[in-house]
């Protein structure tokens, strides 16, 4: 098996996350879409830790950072998502066009 | 391209198969639970492909981390913010045909300029598990203090994330007896 099978998942499902983030609504969703797009970014990582073998598995290592990081992001995010549902009763993007309450 | 005499590469594409239609399910679903569901399909085949592509411990970490915990704090999310789960016509705004002509640009870009550049480089040692200790090696030795840092990134972020979503905005101390 060669990488470039896995290198169009990748980017089939980062391109999936970008329209999740254009098209939806709703503050949660566009967090999940979020969420594909780091998990396309880890596959990339991982597939190219076996293709290269580096040394002391730095890919994979970086997926763990990533990931990490995307822990950190949904806490905050979904905590501003909520702070904003409790002000405005809603959780639809496009009630938050002004940033001034 | 890919060779179908090894049990591998069908392995790899039915679980390619299941991630390509969570994610499709994801981004589309017109349930907020659906969609989060989806999200744990499209995580749960990562983890199987990692397992192909020799990334045990990343794996199981996603399995942890992602559908036992993120995944949680998701629905959680999506319960509080929305009191009846079910059926949303709203979900979706009204910019959907630009959004999918600039995914599908996008897609086909990268797809195009990573198959130009890696699509014949092997995957090598398939299904031979990176030793773990080799990994607790690296993050403690040469990338401990990238490791550090990001453990308190996530510190600061969720010490953070609970005091802007506390209900209360006196500081603890400062209100009645607490």
């Amino acid at each position: 098996m060669t990488l470039g099978p896995v290198l169009v998942l990748a980017a089939l499902l980062f391109s999936m996350g970008v329209y999740g983030v254009l098209a939806r609504r709703n503050a949660v969703t566009v967090l999940l879409a979020v969420e594909l797009m780091l998990n396309a970014v880890n596959i990339n990582l991982v597939a190219f830790q076996s293709a290269l073998q580096t040394s002391q598995g730095v890919g994979q290592i970086f997926a763990i950072f990533v990931i990490t990081v995307a822990a950190a992001e949904v806490g905050i995010g979904l905590a501003i998502v909520l702070l904003i549902f409790r002000n405005r009763r809603s959780a639809n993007l496009d009630d938050f066009a002004t940033m001034k309450g | 391209m890919m060779d179908f005499t090894e049990p591998v590469t069908w392995v790899a594409s039915i679980l390619g198969l299941v991630i390509a239609l969570s994610g499709f399910l994801v981004v589309t679903s017109k349930n907020l639970i659906h969609a989060a569901l989806g999200l744990v399909g499209a995580l749960g085949a990562t983890a199987g492909l990692f397992l192909v592509l020799s990334a045990e411990f990343v794996a199981w970490v996603l399995v942890l981390v992602y559908i036992g915990a993120v995944i949680v704090l998701f629905l959680f999310g999506i319960m509080i913010t929305r009191a009846p789960v079910g059926y949303d016509v709203d979900l979706d705004n009204d910019r959907k045909l630009i959004a999918a002509i600039g995914a599908g640009s996008l897609f086909v870009l990268t797809s195009f300029a990573a198959l130009d550049s890696f699509g014949d480089t092997p995957l090598l040692g398939l299904g031979e598990p990176t030793s773990t200790g080799d990994l607790a090696d690296a993050l403690l030795g040469r990338f401990v203090l990238p490791f550090e840092f990001v453990s308190f990134v996530l510190l600061a972020a969720l010490v953070g994330g609970i005091t802007v979503a506390r209900k209360d905005a006196t500081p603890l101390g400062e209100g009645t007896d607490e």
